[in-house]
């Protein structure tokens, strides 16, 4: 479903994103670890179409991706951005939050689209007159996946998107985001610096390290140790150390 | 643990809103010696709204009702603002989520470091930019030179984060409040930072008060844990005894983290016993 080769992003000098390449088969997760300023978001970023000086290719189920992006790539991927109240307008409701994709596309329906969408997000149909600022960080997040959802995409980009939750609402978030990937097919791509989230949601995994991904492994061989590069072994140790009992 | 320095007793506090008062924080009592506290909860808990009363730090609408709320001795509900100032800052340092938003845009690192050391231990600025140095090599910044030149926006998180630190280590205090000090940071960067914590805390023998949500990784670096739930504590524990923790909520917040280890299909969802609340 996406297929990265060779991708490299420069900022006046900064070469954030040295020749990356990997790929997404349709309806499974790939997920994206490393610290801040190692180009993880920066590759979300490239393929979303947000950042337009990157060179290489990218492919979307095939189709090569070109600088501008066309309004039906919008249609196919979505992206769901680690802060839900910043990535909500806060004098928008909750409907007219959800109704601006439709329009945007030109899909009807919106009625009925809009309350499934909430039903399906888990949350209850009175919360469709809310204003951001009335709901709670987990209900932002899945009116926040809800929108995503609105133009039906193929492709979610999830930046961070439970990194700024409670550990509680989290799991709840993480369980959602696994039931709506099987009911939909939908194909995820993720960035996170928490390894264990990742590893829960993807079955393949790339580290990155100073805009280069030094190794790409299974969630399984993560899981077991089984890892070749220094710099994952390092983010696996600090990750275990910290668990709990 | 030797001396309380910290003495709360049944603290309440409470928001007026339109339908009558909200109680956020709920009959809640616990001491603290020289020893390293984590409060734990989510957001909501009344966490920070606990360790904020100890510097009378809360929101001018806080209805606070409270049997004893002292510092060393120091009865913080009757305290003037000027025996507060003596506290705040100075005996007490409290280190915030975000330095971004803490830290002064238009002031160099090492200039608002020295200004926080003038202010409390009166000296030229001569003195003060030399005590700035030797503040920012503590909190184990490599070039404490270069970093004292720059100006926060130069600085990366975990940077800013250590001149946070070290200029509430400035006056030597004896208490350091950290409500959140490593959730806008890395993994990586966040043990770091913990570690200092930890290390300056046990070194400089003062009391740390921990706060976050995050309930293994505060046993890490604490010595006992406090954990919260709408607005009262549900359960207080020793960090090494978190295995055993008895609490439905406890172990649920425990149980639903996704692990590298213990992998499950499906991460258990807190299931909330309105019986908690009683």
């Amino acid at each position: 479903m996406i297929e990265v080769t060779g991708l490299h992003v420069r900022f006046e000098g900064v070469h954030a994103v040295n020749d990356v390449s990997f790929a997404v088969p349709r309806g499974s997760s790939f997920g994206i670890v490393g610290e801040s300023g190692s180009g993880k978001s920066t590759v979300l970023r490239a393929f979303s179409g947000l950042n337009p000086d990157w060179t290489g290719t990218m492919r979307l189920a095939g189709m090569t991706l070109g600088r501008q992006r066309e309004k039906q790539f919008f249609r196919r991927v979505q992206m769901v951005f680690q802060d839900p109240y910043g990535s909500l307008h806060p004098r928008q409701t909750v409907d007219r939050a959800l109704s601006e994709p439709l329009l945007v596309h030109g899909i009807g329906d919106i009625e009925a689209r809009i309350l499934r969408a909430l039903a399906e997000v888990a949350l209850p149909p009175s919360v469709r007159f809310r204003y951001p600022h009335e709901l709670s960080g987990g209900q932002r997040q899945r009116v926040a996946i809800a929108r995503a959802l609105m133009a039906e995409p193929e492709v979610l980009l999830l930046d961070e998107p439970t990194s700024a939750l409670d550990v509680s609402v989290q799991a709840e978030v993480l369980n959602l985001l696994a039931d709506l990937q099987q009911r939909r097919g939908l194909t995820y791509l993720m960035v996170s610096h928490n390894l264990a989230v990742v590893a829960h949601l993807c079955p393949m995994i790339g580290v990155m390290l100073g805009g280069e991904m030094v190794e790409q492994l299974s969630a399984d061989d993560l899981r077991n140790n089984r890892i070749a590069h220094p710099h994952t072994a390092a983010l696996r140790a600090l990750s275990t150390e910290l668990e709990g009992p | 643990m030797s001396a309380v320095l910290v003495d709360i007793a049944n603290l309440s506090i409470a928001f007026p809103t339109r339908q009558g008062l909200s109680l956020a924080v709920r009959e809640v009592s616990l001491t603290l010696g020289v020893e390293k506290l984590g409060i734990v909860g989510e957001s909501g808990s009344g966490k920070s709204l606990t360790a904020r009363s100890i510097l009378r730090l809360l929101p001018p609408n806080a209805v606070v009702t409270a049997e004893r709320i002292s510092f060393d001795g120091i009865d913080v509900m009757r305290a003037g603002e000027t025996e507060l100032r003596a506290i705040r800052g100075r005996r007490a340092g409290l280190i915030l989520q975000d330095p971004k938003f803490s830290l002064n845009p238009v002031m160099t690192a090492g200039d608002q470091i020295a200004e926080a050391w003038r202010a409390h231990r009166k000296g030229t600025w001569r003195q003060a930019r030399q005590a700035a140095l030797d503040l920012l090599a503590q909190v184990q910044i490599r070039d404490p030179g270069r970093v004292a030149g720059s100006y926060p926006h130069e600085l990366s998180g975990g940077m800013g984060q250590r001149v946070m630190i070290a200029m509430m280590l400035a006056p030597d205090p004896e208490l350091l409040i950290a409500d959140e000090p490593t959730s806008a940071l890395d993994a990586t960067v966040q043990a770091e930072i913990l570690r200092l914590l930890e290390d300056l805390v046990s070194r400089r023998g003062m009391g740390l008060i921990l706060i976050s949500h995050d309930l293994p990784l505060v046993s890490h670096f604490c010595d006992r844990v406090v954990v919260m739930y709408a607005g009262r504590i549900v359960e207080e524990l020793r960090a090494s005894d978190l295995a055993s923790a008895q609490h439905p909520y406890t172990r649920g917040l425990l149980d639903c983290m996704p692990t590298l280890t213990k992998p499950k299909p499906r991460l258990p969802v807190m299931v909330r016993d309105p019986a908690w609340l009683a």
